[in-house]
């Protein structure tokens, strides 16, 4: 059988891709133990189900391109980079943390990564991305940024702005929306006066796209051109990924606004298994070798566990540490 | 008599507001359907309907903003913010328009609405979930700020906050939620805004604190005699009470979770050595956070005013 898959990206790409999928699915399903076990603290927000935008996105971006999400965003920063062990050390609240242990989950930041954050605050990434691009652009280094944001963030006063500036301004900020149908427990529908918020760009006279995004191939295919374009055109763009969480807002949420059966629809559309069946019918991969990644993933986070409990709190003095220069 | 903790003391509030009341109307994020991210509105979208008990986009400018229409309209809108560190969007729809309103249309437009919103350390969150910024709402003129310290005066300054003809911000804290359970009568009853209440008689020194900090000073000053001294309501403040009881013990101490510069305990200081300073026999300490955004876990039992900071301070001004 001619492969589909290979015509897009070579094997070892679409290898890499899976396993960042398996582990950045199983490092959320490990918070939630850790969670659980008291060793993880505040608000926890996990993005199974999403897999396929992180990583789809992330590859279809250059490495040097900002990426900028909200308070989910544990996979964005791992895909990107990130050593798991030091963002499982950084929700334990330990010093080894990629943020020294003072910021936990909703505040992920690796400059050394363009990973410019972690927004608790639903939309307060957007200017700031504005602002990156802007510099961008002014130094003409050639790079673009990747907002990412949910499809309650749209209902923010600063979606709308930053589309404007991002737009009169001729930026290069890709906006991408993963539209999971819910903000907390308020569907898209109930909040949202055009559902679809792809097309809330016209207002801009920003082009936008919707992709489906529980298939990572097709999130990478938006994503590279989309990037392309916004890079060589130096202007703004808007992909909108239709994709769900599998888990509760956060771990305090029980999610009793949907049905069972919603939830268990979308979790046929499991966007890993998904992709593990393409590997196997293109025969990228065996069944085998699929499983021994996720074996692998799974030594990986126990490491990162291990090396999350066994660090160091940060000292009491610490906490003075890095407010002013 | 039931006992409640005060996010059922608050819910009863609302309830029975609502029914009182059909000008008052709730808004927010998640608080319909939902019933609340805290579930403080549990309920209350099934009995009042989706008219009264209103689903709003993730908005916060707008859900302030509107409110302030509404009430000007007549109505008399409670709004929920999710949590403290989300109103900064507001701020400006709150400070801008909401607190003068009644000034600039010289007493024509009145803006009677309440802002509640949970506040303060209590889920181990770091940051924006756990911070105590009551200060920037009591530079405010025109808006009042009320905080709880329990299930119920919750209920009774919840109810007096509806009912007041300005806007109130009231800040329920987090950490307090589901606490501690008191008797919590059914029916009216309101606490008047702007009256302070003696948590503790005592004849040696006074303590100022309020919302969570209050309980942890109760347990602090056991064995001192000291006077607590719970405003409740913040802006504007009682100084009488307070000046009543520092001239009787000579001494204040207060302790908040707001980090020390230009927290509420300046304000409070600065009126004391203003109208009482011949009464002093010691320094005014202020127990507070520090000056450093809220950190995460561990680290936030070394930020808030431990019960052994707290009693350092009283030992201090004691034996000064
Ligand atoms: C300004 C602000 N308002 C409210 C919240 C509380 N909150 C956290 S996440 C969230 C829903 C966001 O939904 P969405 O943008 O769709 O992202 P998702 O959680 O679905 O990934 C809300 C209301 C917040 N963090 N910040
Ligand atoms: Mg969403």
């Amino acid at each position: 059988m001619e492969s589909k898959l290979r015509a897009i990206l070579p094997d070892a790409e679409l290898i890499r891709m899976y396993e960042q999928m398996v582990l950045s699915r199983e490092f959320e399903e490990s918070c939630a133990e850790q969670y659980t076990k008291g060793h993880i603290t505040g608000f926890l927000h996990l993005y199974s189900g999403q897999e396929a935008v992180a990583v789809g996105a992330t590859a279809g971006l250059h490495r040097d391109d900002y990426i900028l999400s909200a308070y989910r965003e544990h996979a964005q920063a791992i895909v990107r980079g990130a050593e798991p062990r030091r963002v499982m050390a950084e929700l334990f609240g330990k010093r080894t943390g990629i943020c020294k242990g003072k910021g936990g989950s909703m505040h992920l930041f690796d400059p050394n990564l363009s990973f410019m954050g972690g927004y608790a605050i639903v939309g307060g990434q957007f200017p700031i991305a504005v602002g990156l691009a802007f510099a961008a652009k002014f130094r003409k280094e050639g790079r673009i940024v990747a907002c990412f944001f949910g499809d309650g963030a749209a209902n923010q006063g600063t979606f709308h702005e930053s589309l404007n500036w991002a737009r009169l301004w001729e930026l290069p900020v890709l906006f991408v929306c993963e539209n999971n149908s819910y903000g907390i427990g308020t569907s898209v529908a109930r909040a949202s006066a055009l559902p679809d918020i792809h097309r809330r760009t016209c207002g801009y006279d920003i082009p936008s796209e919707r992709v489906y995004g529980m298939d990572v191939i097709a999130v990478y295919e938006a994503i590279k051109w989309a990037a392309e374009w916004v890079r060589e055109q130096n202007r703004p763009f808007l992909i909108e990924a239709i994709t769900y969480r599998f888990r509760g807002h956060s771990m305090a949420d029980p999610g009793k606004y949907r049905s069972l059966a919603e939830v268990e629809l979308w979790k046929s559309r499991d966007p890993v298994p998904a992709f593990a069946n393409r590997l196997v019918e293109e025969e990228i991969a065996t069944e085998a070798q699929l499983e021994g990644i996720r074996q692998q993933a799974l030594v990986t986070l126990a490491d990162a566990v291990k090396f999350a409990e066994e660090s160091p709190w940060p000292e009491d003095s610490e906490v003075w540490e890095d407010v002013y220069a | 008599m039931t006992q409640l903790n005060m996010v059922q003391a608050i819910n009863l509030a609302l309830r029975e507001e609502m029914a009182r009341d059909d000008r008052v109307v709730l808004l927010g994020e998640d608080v319909g359907r939902d019933g609340g991210v805290f579930r403080v509105t549990e309920g209350l979208f099934e009995e009042f309907g989706p008219e009264r008990v209103i689903d709003t986009p993730l908005s916060e400018s707008a859900i302030v903003g509107a409110a302030v229409g509404m009430a000007a309209y007549g109505l008399r809108p409670v709004a929920e913010i999710q949590f403290l560190g989300f109103i900064y969007a507001a701020f400006d729809q709150l400070f801008t328009h909401a607190a003068r309103i009644r000034t600039r249309s010289r007493g024509r437009f009145t803006a009677p609405l309440v802002v509640r919103t949970p506040y303060g350390a209590g889920i181990k969150a770091p940051e924006l979930h756990e911070e105590s910024t009551e200060a920037f709402f009591c530079h405010m003129p025109g808006v009042k700020v009320v905080v709880p310290s329990g299930p119920y005066n919750a209920k009774g300054l919840l109810m007096a906050a509806i009912r007041d003809p300005d806007p109130v911000l009231f800040l329920e804290p987090t950490r307090l939620y589901r606490m501690v359970k008191e008797e919590v009568p059914e029916g009216e009853y309101t606490l008047p805004l702007g009256k302070a209440r003696i948590a503790r008689p005592g004849g040696a020194v006074t303590v100022v604190a309020w919302g969570s900090m209050l309980q942890r000073v109760m347990k602090a000053v056991e064995g001192y005699d000291a006077e607590v001294i719970d405003p409740m309501t913040l802006s504007p403040f009682d100084g009488e009470t307070l000046l009543d009881s520092v001239k009787k013990t000579g001494r204040l101490v207060v302790v908040h979770e707001a980090p020390l510069t230009c927290g509420l305990g300046a304000e409070i200081a600065a009126t004391v050595a203003q109208e009482a300073i011949l009464h002093l026999r010691g320094p005014i300490i202020r127990v507070a956070g520090p000056d450093v955004p809220v950190p995460l876990a561990k680290l936030i039992d070394h930020y808030l005013p431990s019960p052994e900071r707290i009693r350092a301070a009283l030992d201090e001004v004691l034996q000064y």
